[in-house]
């Protein structure tokens, strides 16, 4: 990061703490319902933005994160209203994610299929499959994981509540975002998934395994995704619904995209992004504006386009030279 | 020490429809420079990347130290001490050089890269053998030569008795060629062994013990810089006698026809690749363009051809201007053009050789009536184009993938040499092609200079312009550093200059 970035992002911060504040004095109870939203959605997202940066850090474009997020979401709720046990519910999630990402990598690594296509064939099916088996009469009896208060810190005005008076998947995604962190940057797994995506042929001359890394990190990846799934039916909602998903999987990339593949810079991100998703809910619930809610529903996607344009227009990002290419040696 | 480092026995490898390797033998001993020389598609990189395990031969052996092996992959040549120093450079540009020094053979706690142990090895291995370098730096930020050092380090520290280099003095500047050449003799002082490999017939006379010349798959002969020269080696790799040198009377320069004035052009990157060239190029003469690669040489012919918009300054052919036209439109006042790539701006792969010849005008009386292509007509055309340019081709029907390089680059000069040209423009015009379609496409070139067209000539290799040019500028970081006569210019001057050295 630039000292000019670095000044950028204290006064940012420092803003944000700032209007937080004032609002929070102003309207207690409205401003903790908003940022606790911005978290809620802020998980999700930077879930599958996680499952993408594995992905494209080693040169594979994953687009099918909407499947991945839908299909496992599924098995989760399934699983987990059959069994009774919200744990084997979310480890079924995360297994569902990982058996997704093995498609993926089988497809777009293993037999070399256009990796959007690939991706595209993910999203169709997992919104074919859950429809097809959805089964209304199901419902989590038990209920949904429930917050827990992470002793005084919890206690702590606004920000207790919005970060440590969480449910269990909330923190084991943070945790994972120092995991995912540490690996990519600091690990040699981690150099040589960047290497692989950078330039695959340096890689495979001093004897790396290209396809074998890929096909293993978009699996990994897949995992990811599949926790999001879980999050997203066991912990955000507490049921399956069709579609649930809602494009929150291409809102991850988004966020992945904006983050520069780094996971808390997607994290930043997704807090960005989950902020207008939480504040769009609240205008919806309170009536804001007398507009169609269907409007204000669209209030995260057209930040979304503004967003990505605008980053496009700065043009400091760079994607992986390898990204979306099929490797061949030789 | 073993008394043989590495050797091929009698390899032999077959790839579908050519014989690329015949019961080839050469040996590398301790200590010693072994040049392997020969054309494109003589065998080298099929032997090379046999001997570094890339594939695997047919029939015969690869010897490493006194033992025959059988290599299942690089992995398995690298432990045994063979460092090959690829002809594409092999290193991450976004990571640093330290990081791509270790890369797949990283130093590491529990999973975590040591990187402060790996920075250790690194300055460590760089001062032993007198390689200075930034361990810190982003490969993306260095020059060439540099990039080449951090590929020497990385096969040093993977511990190579055996260094093979792919043609390594191609990005060079004459005088960072003749240090790699000084830093090679070094590393041989310590008993390491080098295989060179090269089609610059000055460099294998210069450095090496021994040379082992190929073609067409075969060793034809091995020899010793003491026991030959120039004219002796092209002669072995080509088979016959070859003129080197072209023979061109004087120019006569006239009327200019190409002026470029203060042209800017930015490169893919949006950095500015070409900064403010001015020039002229008459008719009568060729303007060579000397300079390393990635100078701004494909942003100038890009920007001057009509395929990249510059963003300013002015261009003007025969006085008009042609700064903002599109490809057709310049290439309608009579412009040619070889394109560097000629995979990628030359021919279409999957069109036939005739559809090919007429790329420039098939829409065009008489090639099309309107907007029907008359077939007969193209066919009767690139008969005559391959008739005259030599393109060795069973038929004008097969595509173009089917063609040789040489032969394609024949096809292409042959469709842009149809025409009465005012200028051409010339972009490498004969990289990777064999001797003989070389000596051939310097006469064509000459001869259109004869006829009174305006040449541009662009190329990374520097015999190329000191053998055509009439006058020779020279590029460095996108502006011109000077522009000579070509009887005042020789290799140290024009070289200093390409290392955007001025005295």
């Amino acid at each position: 990061m630039t000292t000019r970035q670095k000044q950028m992002l204290y006064v940012g911060a420092t803003l944000i703490v700032v209007i937080a504040w004032t609002f929070y004095t102003a309207d207690g109870p409205q401003t903790t319902a908003v940022l606790a939203g911005t978290v809620r959605a802020a998980t999700l997202l930077v879930l599958g933005a996680m499952c993408g940066m594995i992905g494209e850090r080693s040169g594979v474009v994953n687009i099918g994160i909407e499947g991945q997020f839908l299909l496992s979401a599924f098995a989760a709720f399934t699983i987990a209203s059959m069994t009774g046990s919200l744990f084997l519910g979310t480890v079924a999630g995360v297994g569902m994610g990982l058996i997704m990402g093995w498609m993926l990598a089988a497809m777009a690594v293993g037999l070399k299929v256009d990796q959007i296509i690939a991706g595209t064939v993910l999203n169709i099916a997992a919104l074919g499959l859950t429809s097809f088996f959805y089964d209304r009469s199901r419902s989590l009896g038990m209920g949904k994981y429930t917050n827990i208060d992470l002793g005084p810190l919890a206690d702590i005005p606004l920000v207790g509540t919005v970060f440590f008076s969480r449910p269990p998947l909330t923190y084991l995604t943070m945790v994972l975002l120092v995991v995912v962190h540490v690996a990519l940057f600091r690990s040699v797994w981690g150099m040589r998934t960047r290497a692989i995506g950078e330039h695959p042929g340096a890689a495979d001359t001093v004897g790396i395994d290209v396809l074998k890394l890929r096909y293993f990190n978009v699996t990994i990846a897949g995992g990811l995704a599949g926790l999001g799934g879980s999050y997203l039916a066991l912990e955000a909602v507490g049921t399956f619904s069709r579609a649930m998903s809602g494009g929150r999987g291409f809102l991850a990339l988004a966020v992945m995209i904006f983050g520069r593949r780094t996971p808390f810079g997607a994290y930043a991100a997704a807090l960005f992004f989950g902020f207008t998703t939480a504040l769009q809910n609240q205008f919806q619930l309170n009536s804001t504006f007398d507009i169609p809610p269907q409007f204000v529903g669209m209030l995260p996607f057209v930040v979304t386009i503004i967003v990505v344009a605008l980053s496009g227009l700065i043009g400091s990002m760079r994607d992986p030279a390898a990204l979306g290419q099929v490797y061949e040696k030789g | 020490m073993p008394e043989i480092l590495l050797a091929a026995r009698n390899v032999t490898k077959q790839f579908p429809g050519v014989l690329a390797n015949d019961k080839i033998s050469a040996q590398l001993r301790p200590g010693r420079i072994l040049a392997l020389l020969g054309e494109n598609g003589a065998g080298k990189s099929t032997l090379v990347n046999i001997l570094f395990g890339m594939y695997r031969p047919d029939s015969g052996e690869v010897i490493i130290k006194d033992e025959v092996v059988d290599l299942h992959g690089p992995d398995d040549a690298i432990s045994r001490g063979i460092g090959m120093v690829h002809q594409h450079f092999q290193l991450v540009p976004p990571m640093r050089v330290v990081e791509n020094i270790v890369l797949g053979a990283e130093p590491s706690k529990r999973g975590l890269v040591d990187l402060a142990e790996a920075r250790k090895r690194v300055v460590e291995l760089s001062q032993r053998y007198g390689l200075e370098i930034d361990p810190d730096a982003l490969v993306e930020d260095l020059p060439v030569g540099m990039q080449q050092r951090v590929e020497i380090l990385k096969a040093l520290y993977r511990e190579a008795d055996v260094l093979i280099l792919d043609e390594p003095t191609g990005v060079l500047t004459p005088q960072e060629a003749d240090h790699l050449l000084s830093v090679l003799r070094d590393l041989t002082e310590t008993g390491l062994g080098i295989v060179f490999i090269t089609h610059k017939l000055r460099e294998v006379l210069a450095i090496a013990d021994d040379i082992v010349v190929l073609r067409n798959g075969r060793v034809i002969g091995e020899t010793t810089p003491a026991d030959t020269n120039e004219n002796g080696l092209a002669e072995m790799m080509v088979g016959r006698s070859v003129v080197l040198r072209v023979e061109k009377s004087a120019a006569e320069p006239t009327d200019v026809v190409l002026a470029v004035d203060e042209l800017e052009v930015n490169d893919d990157r949006g950095q500015l690749a070409v900064d403010g060239l001015s020039f002229e190029v008459r008719a009568g003469e060729i303007l060579g363009i000397a300079g390393v690669e990635g100078n701004g040489q494909r942003e100038l012919v890009e920007a001057v051809t009509g395929l990249r918009q510059p963003l300013s300054g002015t261009m003007r052919i025969n006085g008009e201007e042609v700064t903002n036209g599109s490809a057709r439109d310049i290439s309608k006042r009579g412009v040619a053009h070889i394109p560097e790539d000629r995979e990628k701006h030359g021919v279409i792969a999957v069109y036939s050789l005739a559809e090919n010849s007429v790329l420039n005008r098939y829409h065009r009386s008489p090639f099309s009536f309107r907007g029907i292509l008359r077939r007969d007509v193209i066919d009767r055309h690139a008969e005559d184009v391959v008739e005259e340019f030599d393109v060795r081709t069973p038929s004008i029907a097969v595509t173009a993938s089917s063609l040789s390089g040489g032969n394609k680059q024949k096809l292409i000069v042959g469709r842009e040499f149809s025409d009465d040209i005012e200028l051409l423009i010339a972009a490498q015009p004969t990289r990777g092609i064999d001797i003989g379609a070389i000596e051939f496409i310097h006469r064509r070139i000459l001869e259109q200079r004869d006829k009174g067209a305006a040449v541009l000539l662009v190329s990374a290799e520097l015999d190329e312009i000191l053998g055509l040019s009439d006058r020779i500028a020279v590029l460095y970081d996108g502006k011109l550093m000077d522009v000579l006569d070509a009887q005042d210019a020789d290799r140290e001057r024009v070289g200093l200059l390409m290392a955007g050295i001025t005295q």
